[in-house]
């Protein structure tokens, strides 16, 4: 299987402070990994280095084998990102919008309106195309912060915790759509929902205090311990420093 | 190239989506209006001592020499008020992430930005250029210095974006960045006033100063010096606003 995001030892400072420490991890098709954290575990700067929004202070990040440092344009390309805050251009209708998205991430011209209106059917935005998304729900503008993402059709998507703030219908929906995702793509997601990792992923990532404690295939944890039970004894066992 | 005029594109669009771009184009519009109104009355009350004058100053130099020079005026005021949002509001609103995570430079970034918010001044100057054409109708224009006037205006007002850019990347409000613009652009615009003091003249202050080259060019001696200023002045808060996009992933 193709590997699509190799991300090797990164570590991040924010001035004196570590918030990501050493992290390793591979993403190959088909896979979707679970990233999950308590907050200010460091999830949201990984996924920000992933999409080269911040750079690594060190370690490297391949994209699809390309390098983000020095081969950024090959390798966003292939990337699909939903921040925690979808970026969305509110005085646009939904249809304007995701135009735009496309032709930024270099879609001819000619697939553009078939592949607008691809995702609009996937993200269930078809009633909407021709609203303003100012004045839509915050259900509807996490849906196009998705239908944002997967435009372009790109091998990678990520997503920062996709789920918040919907309901309940529209979680199901959206872990549908993550679903099909990874079928023909590799996803990672960011997420609190423990559930949600256990029902949707391959393989599972757990960080804290920005070092990485668990990474493993969901069907090689031990089968009599719930997710919970893990998570939550990784969380409670003295860090080594504090020892 | 592909990339930048998309994203100029859109800027420009997403100007005429909010009130901003009409209601300052035509309260620019009636200001104008009204002070080139008073020029050609102005250039009827001499028209009889003008006559029996040697070199006389022409239609063109009362009238068209002091519009553009007041437009120049009134654009230091507003060229801030356009160019705040630019990268401001993209980081405020978190919109600058998708503009980040897709397959675009950070040049490219900028530039199309840029050359969205020049579209808009480059519109109003085209405006603005209309009013003396009018005159055609019952006199006759200096092409010569129409077109210098044109230019000057043109150049001017380019800089003035490229500062108001270079203040949208640094500020985390709008409203900071459109004084920090206004602010700079004064200083630049005012430098030249010590000149005039014979004791303290400094060729540098006089060199800096952006009124004294949009003069020369207005004069109608359009000349490499003042040019590559112009030019100059641009690229460089360009390139300042191309680092300063860069530091953001630091």
């Amino acid at each position: 299987m193709t590997t699509l995001i190799n991300a090797k030892q990164l570590t991040r400072y924010y001035g004196k402070q570590c918030a990501v420490n050493n992290v390793s991890f591979e993403l190959k098709k088909g896979q979707i990994i679970g990233f999950l954290g308590v907050n200010g575990a460091g999830k949201t700067t990984t996924l920000q280095m992933l999409c080269g929004n911040l750079a690594p202070s060190s370690g490297a990040i391949h994209i699809n084998g390309f390098d983000m440092q020095t081969q950024a344009k090959l390798a966003k390309r292939s990337l699909g990102y939903v921040p925690d805050t979808p970026p969305l251009y509110k005085e646009l209708s939904v249809n304007e919008f995701l135009r735009y998205c496309a032709q930024l991430h270099g879609v001819p011209k000619a697939d553009i309106t078939t592949a607008v209106t691809l995702a609009e059917t996937r993200c269930g935005l078809t009633d909407v195309a021709d609203r303003l998304i100012a004045n839509l729900s915050k259900g509807y503008q996490q849906r196009i912060g998705i239908a944002q993402a997967i435009v372009h059709n790109p091998d990678v998507i990520i997503l920062d915790e996709p789920t918040v703030g919907l309901d309940p219908l529209q979680i199901i929906e959206i872990r549908h759509l993550i679903r099909e995702l990874g079928q023909e793509h590799g996803v990672i997601f960011s997420t609190h929902i423990l559930s949600e990792v256990e029902e949707l992923c391959t393989d599972v990532l757990i960080i804290r205090q920005g070092a990485c404690v668990l990474s493993a295939r969901i069907e090689e944890l031990p089968a009599e311990k719930s997710l919970e039970a893990i998570f939550i004894e990784l969380m409670q066992t003295p860090l080594a420093e504090d020892l | 190239m592909h990339l930048i005029l998309i994203i100029a594109a859109r800027e420009f669009k997403t100007l005429f989506l909010s009130p901003l771009a009409w209601t300052i184009l035509a309260i620019l519009q009636f200001i104008l209006a009204f002070l080139f109104l008073t020029q050609v009355e102005n250039f009827t009350m001499l028209q009889p001592q003008l006559a029996t004058m040697d070199n006389a100053p022409s239609l063109t130099d009362i009238t068209v020499t002091p519009l553009f020079g007041n437009a120049g005026i009134i654009l230091l005021l507003v060229t801030p008020l356009l160019t705040m949002r630019l990268i401001c509001e993209e980081r405020r609103h978190k919109t600058l992430t998708l503009l980040l995570s897709a397959p675009l430079s950070n040049a490219e970034i900028i530039i199309g930005k840029y050359l969205g918010s020049v579209g808009l001044l480059a519109l109003i100057v085209g405006l603005i250029t209309l009013m003396p054409l009018s005159l055609l109708i019952g006199g006759s224009l200096d092409f010569g210095k129409l077109f210098a006037n044109l230019l000057a205006l043109l150049l001017l007002v380019s800089a003035f974006a490229s500062i108001g850019l270079f203040m949208s990347c640094v500020a985390s409000h709008p409203t900071v960045a459109a004084m920090g613009a206004f602010g700079g652009l004064f200083v630049l615009w005012i430098l030249d006033w010590s000149a005039g003091l014979a004791d303290k003249h400094s060729e540098l202050l006089a060199y800096l100063s952006i009124l004294r080259h949009f003069q020369n060019i207005q004069s109608g001696l359009i000349n490499t010096a003042d040019i590559s200023y112009f030019f100059l002045f641009i690229s460089l808060f360009l390139l300042l606003s191309i680092r300063r996009l860069d530091k953001e992933r630091l």
